[in-house]
């Protein structure tokens, strides 16, 4: 037999929540890929399981699915893979179905569909544990003669929990033996199900007190509501407290690192490119980095402990008027973080028009990185005074700020909902599944690949457009008998000048327009781009916008302020999330939508802003 | 009566899953997730908007229904022998 050589296939699927992806990094460790299918964006992972006894296995793990009577994406990519037919993936050798033994009742009807397939498969009672511990008795020599497929308990979280379904394994795939067929339909299936119940499970009456007492107050109008807005304080906090440091240190380092590349590199163009372009421009997103792992930190916690989907049911209604859904809700929380991590997480969206819609509002949420920019704007126009009886005027402006994000995102939503062609029902039919402790292997291989992910994305594209964006600003070089800053002779000084004439309308000078051009690939550069116009040397950021507030608070009118502060609450210009809107998507149309529409968004309510505070006289 | 008509915690048993089109796939997708006849429903909780989507406890597990989804689902008190 050739299976020295090639290692065979194992694929795992199962329904949603029944413990496949605990029981796939148990089985294969660390050792995993983690890539899309051919021309979609459904995840695919695949790892490695050496088994004791010397057999190597390439482990597939499917999209969770509740039939194979596909309902969605990932279920029709579970059911073609299992038969065989999906392009370019060759068909499984042993099939490993996952049930949840807490949950038989609706896991055991999927084994009976898996089966009719007539392909080897072994099935794994996960959770036999918490079964256990619930008082649910499950005859599990019963069940496999009756099902006549090989059962074996498992454990994903526990070590070792997986050893007996691994001895399995092996002795199915030495000898596999197809289950006989009998095709059935839906009704024989439930009935069957049914059947296998009564005749090999003892149920107690009654089970998981633990998830109704929660649920009656998490999920309590009023009381789950008040939950919910806690863990987002805590989540908002966290992101912004805990990273901190991280993003400190993350900054020095880039810093020493610029300055020993610049002292060890001859003075010329290689050295600007390495220094300015490479190490500062990488290094400005690469700081993120803290802030996104916090994030998916707290949603990957909240996502194995199950009080994801309650948060989803308590919005749904309001998320659904809005033409997006429940499940829309972290994504766009995450978003607040930065819209990259935001986009990813629309991952969990299964119906692609919710995950469309949510991916195309993600961006006017915002981003921790527009808040430079805000601050130096508002501590530029607007006077600090107490208003309203003990109201900041600052405060209230950058709260403003934020909600005409959130409200521009909920109004894009339900107009892209009215001009829908399709308006067929696209279901909730959310399960909700026990709450559990979250186990903190699984949540590190989870950091772990969103870092990958993220930082594959910073060394491929976003490289790119930064060596690209220091081309615009660095050619050609300024005369030697140059009066103006250097920026002003660059490509990019003279693209500023001819968007002068566009954006004049919006009371924006050419050096805003400048400005607006190297903002394109982090939006807080602006403000240093900014200064680089007005020919300020300043040590950092920070000294940047200190040294900005009085030239622009007197160089600019009031009106003008107001419609860069306007610009920036849809401010298209963030290649990284194009970036991430065209991998996610894998649609080039879908990326120019987003940037086009934000443009003009932008670009609109700038004007009117500008034009209105003109008429009263700001200008 | 559907399970829209239902007050909390109000133990039935399904008795059927009507289908609003021909072909419906959303009652095709509550038939597989084990609204069938006979099955023990209840319904759990409710949104805090609208009373809307529906927390629906089918055997063991837990689903969020919308009201239209959960209209589809009409139920029967469950009688004394069947509990």
């Amino acid at each position: 037999m050739s299976t020295a050589t090639a290692p065979l296939r194992l694929a795992l699927l199962g329904n949603p929540n029944c413990g496949k992806t605990a029981l796939f990094n148990q089985l294969t460790g660390s050792r995993q890929k983690v890539a899309n299918y051919a021309g979609v964006t459904v995840e695919r992972k695949e790892g490695r399981l050496q088994s004791p006894s010397g057999r190597s296995y390439a482990v597939l793990d499917l999209p969770g699915a509740y039939s194979l009577n596909p309902a969605s994406l990932d279920e029709a990519i579970t059911r073609d893979l299992c038969r065989g037919f999906y392009p370019g993936e060759a068909a499984p050798d042993v099939l490993v179905c996952v049930v949840d033994a807490t949950n038989l009742r609706l896991h055991l009807r999927f084994v009976l569909e898996v089966r009719q397939m007539g392909r080897p498969m072994v099935v794994a009672l996960n959770m036999s544990d918490a079964a256990q511990r619930r008082g649910i008795g499950i005859d599990r020599e019963a069940l496999q003669r009756e099902l006549g497929v090989p059962v074996v308990e498992t454990v994903a979280v526990r070590r070792n929990g997986a050893r007996g379904l691994v001895e399995m394994i092996d002795r199915v795939a030495a000898h596999p033996q197809p289950p006989s067929v009998h095709l059935a339909d839906d009704a024989d299936l439930h009935a069957e199900t049914r059947r296998l119940l009564d005749a090999t499970v003892a149920m107690p009456r009654r089970t998981a007190q633990i998830d109704d007492a929660l649920d009656r107050w998490l999920l309590h109008p009023l009381f789950g509501l008040l939950t919910l807005a806690v863990v987002m304080f805590l989540i908002f906090q966290a992101v912004y407290a805990w990273a901190t440091p991280v993003m400190d240190l993350i900054e020095a380092g880039t810093g020493a690192l610029g300055e020993w590349a610049g002292g060890v590199i001859p003075e010329g163009p290689l050295n600007s490119l390495v220094v300015d372009g490479i190490i500062a421009g990488l290094g400005g997103v690469i700081v993120f980095l803290p802030q996104i792992l916090v994030l998916f930190a707290f949603i990957l916690a909240l996502e194995e402990s199950g009080y994801l989907p309650r948060a989803a049911f308590l919005l749904d209604r309001m998320m659904a008027g809005a033409g997006l859904s429940g499940r829309s809700f972290i994504p766009l929380l995450s978003s607040f973080a930065c819209a990259i991590p935001g986009i990813m997480a629309t991952r969990s969206i299964q119906d692609p028009r919710d995950r469309l819609a949510t991916i195309l509002v993600a961006p006017l949420m915002t981003c921790s990185a527009r808040l430079p920019v805000y601050a130096l704007l508002i501590g530029a126009f607007i006077p600090s005074q107490t208003v309203w009886g003990g109201f900041n005027l600052q405060g209230l402006v950058l709260f403003g700020l934020y909600m005409a994000g959130i409200l521009s995102a909920l109004a894009v939503s339900f107009v892209m909902k009215k001009w829908r062609r399709d308006k067929s029902e696209h279901p909730l039919l959310l399960e909700l599944p026990s709450y559990r402790l979250p186990n903190p292997r699984d949540l590190l291989i989870g950091l772990w690949e969103r870092a990958l992910i993220f930082l594959k994305r910073v060394g491929g594209i976003i490289f790119a457009l930064t060596v690209l964006l220091w081309v615009l600003l660095n050619f050609p070089a300024a005369p030697a008998d140059a009066t103006l800053p250097a920026i002003d002779y660059s490509l990019a000084g003279r693209i500023g000048h001819a968007l002068a004439v566009v954006f004049a309308p919006l009371g924006f000078n050419w050096q805003i327009c400048i400005a607006l051009i190297p903002g394109l690939a982090a939006r807080e550069v602006a403000v240093a781009s900014l200064a680089t116009v007005y020919a300020l040397s300043a040590a950092d950021d920070d000294a940047a916008a200190q040294a900005l507030l009085p030239l622009i608070s007197d160089g600019w009118s009031l009106a003008t302020g107001l419609s860069l502060l306007v610009w920036f609450i849809y401010a298209p210009q963030c290649l990284a999330t194009w970036a991430a809107i065209k991998r996610e998507t894998g649609s080039w149309k879908t990326m120019a939508l987003a940037a086009g529409y934000l443009f003009v968004l932008a670009y609109l309510a700038s004007l009117l802003t500008y034009q209105v505070a003109v008429a009263l006289g700001a200008g | 009566m559907t399970l829209t008509d239902l007050p909390l915690r109000t133990p039935v048993v399904v008795q059927s899953v009507r289908e609003t089109a021909h072909n419906d796939p959303i009652a095709r997708r509550l038939r597989e997730l084990g609204f069938v006849a006979g099955e023990p429903v209840e319904v759990m909780a409710k949104g805090p908007f609208g009373a809307e989507p529906l927390l629906v406890r089918v055997g063991y597990t837990r689903f969020a229904l919308r009201r239209s989804e959960a209209a589809r689902v009409q139920v029967a008190p469950a009688t004394e022998d069947a509990a």
